[in-house]
């Protein structure tokens, strides 16, 4: 069982009920598992959510993990898609400070970063981004000299490539998806 | 048909075949106990919520059947976490149902109000917070369903007040179980059970590691099957005595902390192990980094969360034990391994040199020479409810069970205060069945107040007091690992006997090893419940054992020091 730390994503799908929310933060609360970022919200299923928990844990710890998850009752499908090609994004709106002679730079480093400017008034404005967690953080970090006043991030969300839907019949090992997931890298 | 929430509650149990229920009224589930007079279910009044649902534990552990515990909101709620969390730990399929106040004062710090299914959301396999009538017989019907589906467990309804007096249309099969999802199915895949054969027919020193999972799935005769036609041994943890008759020669014992000295060497030896439906808790490994680590190892569990939690396994084959055991046992060769077997006897002559029971009688009573007359005495064929202790390990090591369900004991959560009410409910569950209850003089005084519970029910236990005048389990770890500052376990207690007496119980008391016999079997005798206080020794220790964390191998054995000191006297 490696100690080694690394981000684990989980996505869930659960019955859209109260308290199921709470069941499932438990089990990370009680072994003392930080989550890092967390987003719930509808399926495309009346009654079931999704949700897609992030969290700083060891391969044996992210094992045990899926494993309890999915021992709860309203968790429908649990799955770990760390080593399966994935697509994850999160948004972000940062209210940054505006001076007169920033404006211009500011509207044109949040081009580069293919954000959008969702309010504009005299001393500050609005940016949106979508995005990977990194990519995000790499725009906070060029605005952050401007002066940030407020910033607000949703939690990561993530889907898996391709029509294979989640559910917890994969029959790939770990292995093979992690060999799968380098191959996807290399094209 | 229309009806109340609170008749809904027990037209359910009725159809659910629960013959009682173990409880305690109170405001907020006073409706409950109004229509209870309506139905054919006998209730228990215990004399406190705790002993409420280890009484539903006992049942269960002693029949199979899930076991049912009633409290109000509040301190009646609050005070089941104990018996909650002992369910939970030990895998026994418990349904506890509580009153709430009503849904409007919820979140209001109304009187008796607490958040029960916040609390108990991490002891329990699932819990409800049912709020309308109509939410009753579908939660409750799933709750059965829960609690002793795949691996058993506590499952807690929680009935707000309101909802018990609403009415509703009451279909029954309306209210059956959804399937909300597919059940964990886990394909077995053909390359696993023959890796798992491979391993198996090849093994030169094979050990069966045999846990209560073989009870709860009723394998019995597939481990026996599997262990003759293999010739392997088979250690027991706690909870698997029972799972494998003691008498039989593949049995080794068992296992652990307080396991015999060869039971563990012959683990560490092992070059395979077959963990049948057992968790490798920490009791049964010592120091994992060196447990039995030439052995490859085969897991069969019905829990996935159990597979690598603390011992990496070579083969996990995932699901219930005994259809997993009838997909192996074809292909299991029959093997003759008797110089392993061999190797294993000449290990334990040691062992039994020192052996407590081999003693003279000297005027020191030893819990170990009362226990070992116990099963002497009861042929075997009592059912055994132990508290949680040094006793407790003395019966683990003296009364030898030949059959499954016949010791009931708190081994996960180790809560002391379970025996009596555990006892209790086991004999509900078995009538004709002899039941005893050995106890601590420090656990039986937690729960000492069943006893009213016992005399009202008119329920015929027997109760053997090991009274040693300290928490002598701690005292142990105090004088080994403390250097003997006894703090707070010296123990004072009442006259056990008369305290039977108050009771209206025949309460007998023993301080010599000639009184043991004629005690028991005066016990034995009278028809309803007595007790026996055994005065033991006083500062008497369990051996062998494996301090918390060492090398399983690396034991304290039984000193001869004991045994001249003994001696001499």
């Amino acid at each position: 069982m490696s100690e080694q730390l690394r981000q684990h994503t989980f996505v869930l799908y659960v019955e859209d009920q109260p308290g199921v929310l709470n069941r499932v933060a438990s089990l990370f609360r009680r072994r003392a598992y930080n989550i890092e970022s967390l987003a719930v919200g509808h399926t495309e299923r009346p009654g079931v959510s999704r949700m897609t928990i992030v969290s700083l844990i060891s391969e044996g710890a992210a094992q045990r993990v899926e494993a309890n998850l999915y021992k709860l009752v309203n968790v429908l499908s649990v799955e770990d898609v760390t080593f399966i090609p994935n697509i994850a994004r999160s948004l972000a709106l940062i209210k940054v400070q505006l001076l007169e002679d920033s404006r211009r730079e500011l509207l044109e480093i949040i081009g580069v970063f293919r954000a959008r400017v969702v309010d504009l008034g005299p001393d500050s404005l609005i940016s949106e981004i979508t995005g990977t967690e990194d990519k995000i953080q790499a725009l906070v970090e060029v605005l952050r000299p401007f002066g940030i006043l407020e910033m607000v991030r949703t939690g990561q969300v993530a889907m898996s490539r391709g029509v294979k839907r989640l559910t917890n019949e994969d029959s790939r090992t770990r292995e093979t998806l992690v060999l799968e997931q380098a191959a996807s890298q290399s094209v | 048909m229309i009806k109340t929430g609170a008749e809904i509650i027990w037209e359910c149990l009725e159809r659910l075949e629960v013959e009682q229920v173990f409880g305690y009224p109170g405001g907020a589930i006073l409706p409950a106990y109004d229509a209870m007079t309506k139905y054919n279910v006998h209730h228990v009044l215990v004399r406190h919520e705790q002993g409420a649902t280890h009484m539903a534990d006992g049942y269960a552990r002693a029949s199979g059947k899930v076991g049912v515990a009633l409290a109000t909101s509040g301190p009646g709620a609050t005070n089941m976490v104990t018996g909650i969390a002992t369910a939970m730990m030990d895998s026994s399929p418990i349904v506890c149902i509580t009153g709430q106040v009503g849904s409007k004062l919820i979140g209001s710090d109304a009187f008796q109000e607490t958040d029960i299914t916040g609390i108990t959301l991490p002891i329990t396999k699932h819990n409800y917070l049912v709020t309308r009538a109509d939410e009753i017989a579908p939660s409750l019907r799933e709750a059965f369903q829960i609690a002793a589906g795949g691996r058993p467990g506590p499952v807690l309804v929680d009935i707000t007040k309101d909802a018990q007096n609403g009415k509703c249309e009451f279909d029954w099969n309306a209210a059956a179980p959804k399937t909300r999802r597919r059940e964990p199915v886990h394909f077995i895949e053909p390359h696993e059970l023959s890796e798992a054969l491979d391993l198996i027919n090849s093994a030169r020193r094979p050990v069966i590691l045999a846990g209560h999972g073989i009870i709860l799935s009723g394998a019995l005769a597939e481990v026996l099957e599997f262990a003759e036609r293999a010739s392997t041994p088979v250690a027991l943890t706690l909870l698997g005595i029972g799972a494998f008759p003691a008498s039989h020669p593949l049995c080794l014992g068992m296992m652990g902390m307080h396991g015999e000295a060869w039971v563990n060497k012959a683990i560490q030896e092992a070059d395979l192990l077959l963990a049948f439906g057992m968790r490798f808790d920490d009791r049964v490994t010592g120091n994992l980094k060196t447990y039995a680590s030439a052995a490859k190892k085969i897991h069969i569990e019905i829990d996935p969360a159990e597979i690598n939690k603390n011992v990496h396994v070579d083969v996990p084959l995932i699901g219930d034990l005994r259809e997993v055991l009838q997909h192996l046992l074809p292909d299991v060769e029959r093997k003759n391994r008797s110089a392993w077997l061999d190797q294993i006897e000449s290990s334990k002559q040691d062992s039994a040199v020192r052996d407590i029971q081999n003693l003279p009688d000297n005027g020191h009573l030893y819990a170990a020479h009362v226990i070992q007359d116990l099963w002497h005495q009861t042929g075997g064929n009592a059912v055994v409810v132990t508290d949680v202790g040094q006793h407790q390990m003395w019966e683990a090591q003296y009364y030898h069970h030949e059959k499954p369900r016949t010791l009931i004991t708190s081994g996960g959560l180790g809560t002391m205060g379970f025996a009596l009410p555990a006892a209790i409910g086991a004999k509900f569950a078995r009538p004709d069945a002899e039941v005893w209850v050995i106890a601590g003089d420090g656990g039986f005084q937690m729960t000492m107040s069943e006893l009213a519970t016992v005399v009202q029910e008119k329920i015929e236990v027997k109760i053997a007091i090991i009274n040693n005048g300290f928490l002598g389990m701690v005292r142990q770890w105090q004088e080994f690992f403390y250097d003997g500052r006894y703090s707070s376990t010296p123990l004072l207690s009442p006259d056990f006997a008369k305290i039977a007496d108050a009771f209206g119980i025949p309460g007998y008391t023993v301080r010599t090893r000639n009184n043991v016999v004629p005690t028991i079997d005066a016990a034995r005798r009278h028809s309803g419940p007595a007790l026996i206080n055994f005065q033991v020794g006083q500062e008497d220790s369990v051996f062998p054992m494996v301090p918390a964390g060492a090398d399983l191998d690396a034991m304290i054995r039984r000193p001869s020091v004991l045994v001249e000191r003994t001696s001499d006297v």
